[in-house]
């Protein structure tokens, strides 16, 4: 029978183990991953940005448009207020896009389909905005929690509710992409070993599944990547303009 | 039917067998922590490295296009406008010049017409003039000769009556006395030859 599908998403060291007091900080191939994703939007970007031709050629058309891209996605959802975190929400939104992009190689390793990355990512965020809220509003950032027009009986059950609902954002965020990504791969991987079980009689089934699933996981890493951007910009949208 | 049947079945149960298999075997790797301090350790460094770039050096430099393409734009449109009002300007001079040009040239055909007109008068008048003075003189001659014609002829009448009556009668006669005759005969007869 054909191998694990979940034998993709094993991390292993590349290299020696390199221990700080007792913490492993190893290489692995997560790490080689995020560096190459990290060096490929640096090269891409770089490429896109050193001409400065009046036409643009290829590359700086890529470059210019996915800047004004997710210059338009903060000012639609955060307003002017959100400019100062545009270099954060583009690295955000490249970094995710290419991670779930480079996964989509065979053999290679997809980034986010980990928890932990994507937690952190998603942890980063939620307390970088909380404490943009703390900062722009001070206390009154708890208002946040006490929606407005609410009858005063109801009035307790709604702020533990909305509590509840701001403190999951950094695991909805996470799980989110982790899971998408995840049961995309496995979904691939499944498919992939039944063309090999079945031979080639009973193959060309799943393969033409594979195949559709690759346009269809194509389509989810961009659009997780999106999702991943724009809940951030309606998230610090939250932290900057307090309207409950 | 049956076979497409059977073999949809074969295919969903080894799909989920395969699933369970998973499963049993050691379930997700993510969920394992060996690695998490080490992915988190690389995230940051990637990450950091990725943020810190691209915000210090290259973003700045794609706004920086951007916004030059934008004005750059704005300011071929402005010269573009302005060279259009200022070829229609030159349109409408040339138009202008034109137009002028094909008045002063009608001007000068006119008064050319008129010129040539009035010198054709002038002359016509003058030779008119010298014209006229040339008939009344002629009509003076005429006129002098038509007064003068019947004195001679009185004298050839009378020298022809007085060698007529010599010749005929071998006496001299007195001429002042033929004279009186002729005279008289003249004056009776002048309606005749001399109407007009």
């Amino acid at each position: 029978m054909a191998a694990n599908p979940m034998t993709q998403f094993e991390v292993y060291r590349i290299g020696p183990e390199i221990k700080i007091n007792q913490i492993d900080i190893s290489f692995t191939n997560a790490s080689l991953f995020m560096i190459i994703s990290a060096l490929s939007i640096l090269l891409v970007f770089n490429l896109g940005s050193s001409k400065k031709n009046i036409i643009p050629t290829k590359i700086q058309l890529l470059a210019e448009l996915s800047y004004s891209f997710i210059s338009k996605m903060i000012s639609d959802t955060a307003g002017n207020k959100g400019k100062p975190y545009f270099n954060l929400i583009f690295s955000l939104f490249m970094f995710v896009l290419f991670c779930n992009m480079f996964g989509m190689l065979p053999y290679s390793f997809t980034v986010t389909s980990h928890i932990i990355v994507t937690f952190f990512l998603a942890a980063l965020i939620f307390i970088g905005v909380t404490v943009i809220g703390f900062m722009k509003h001070g206390f009154g950032y708890l208002k946040l929690f006490v929606p407005s027009g609410v009858p005063l009986v109801l009035l307790p059950l709604i702020v533990v509710i909305e509590i509840i609902s701001y403190l999951s954002r950094p695991i909805s965020l996470s799980v989110r992409l982790f899971a998408n990504m995840m049961a995309g791969h496995t979904m691939m991987k499944v498919f992939g070993s039944f063309v090999i079980s079945l031979g080639i009689v009973g193959g060309w089934l799943p393969l033409s599944f594979s195949v559709a699933l690759t346009g269809l996981e194509i389509l989810v890493a961009f659009l997780q990547a999106y999702v991943f951007a724009i809940l951030t910009c309606i998230y610090l949208n939250d932290a900057l303009n307090l309207h409950h | 039917m049956l076979k497409k049947i059977i073999f949809f079945n074969l295919l969903l149960s080894t799909f989920f067998t395969q699933i369970s298999k998973s499963a049993e075997s050691g379930g997700m790797p993510q969920l394992n922590p060996e690695f998490w301090i080490s992915q988190i350790f690389w995230l940051i460094i990637s990450f950091g490295i990725l943020l810190i770039v691209l915000s210090k050096f290259i973003l700045p430099k794609i706004r920086n296009n951007i916004e030059l393409r934008k004005s750059e734009i704005v300011d071929n449109i402005e010269t573009a406008e302005k060279q259009k009002t200022e070829a229609e300007n030159t349109l409408k001079n040339y138009d202008e010049l034109i137009r002028k040009s094909k008045n002063e040239a009608k001007n000068y055909f006119n008064d050319a017409r008129k010129k040539i007109i009035e010198d054709i008068e002038k002359k016509k008048q003058i030779l008119d003039k010298e014209i006229n003075i040339e008939i009344s003189k002629a009509e003076a001659e005429v006129a002098e000769l038509v007064n003068k014609a019947p004195e001679k002829i009185q004298k050839i009448a009378i020298e022809t009556s007085s060698d007529l009556i010599r010749q005929l009668i071998g006496e001299e006669v007195n001429n002042s006395s033929i004279s009186a005759i002729v005279d008289d005969l003249c004056k009776k007869n002048k309606g005749k030859y001399y109407g007009n």
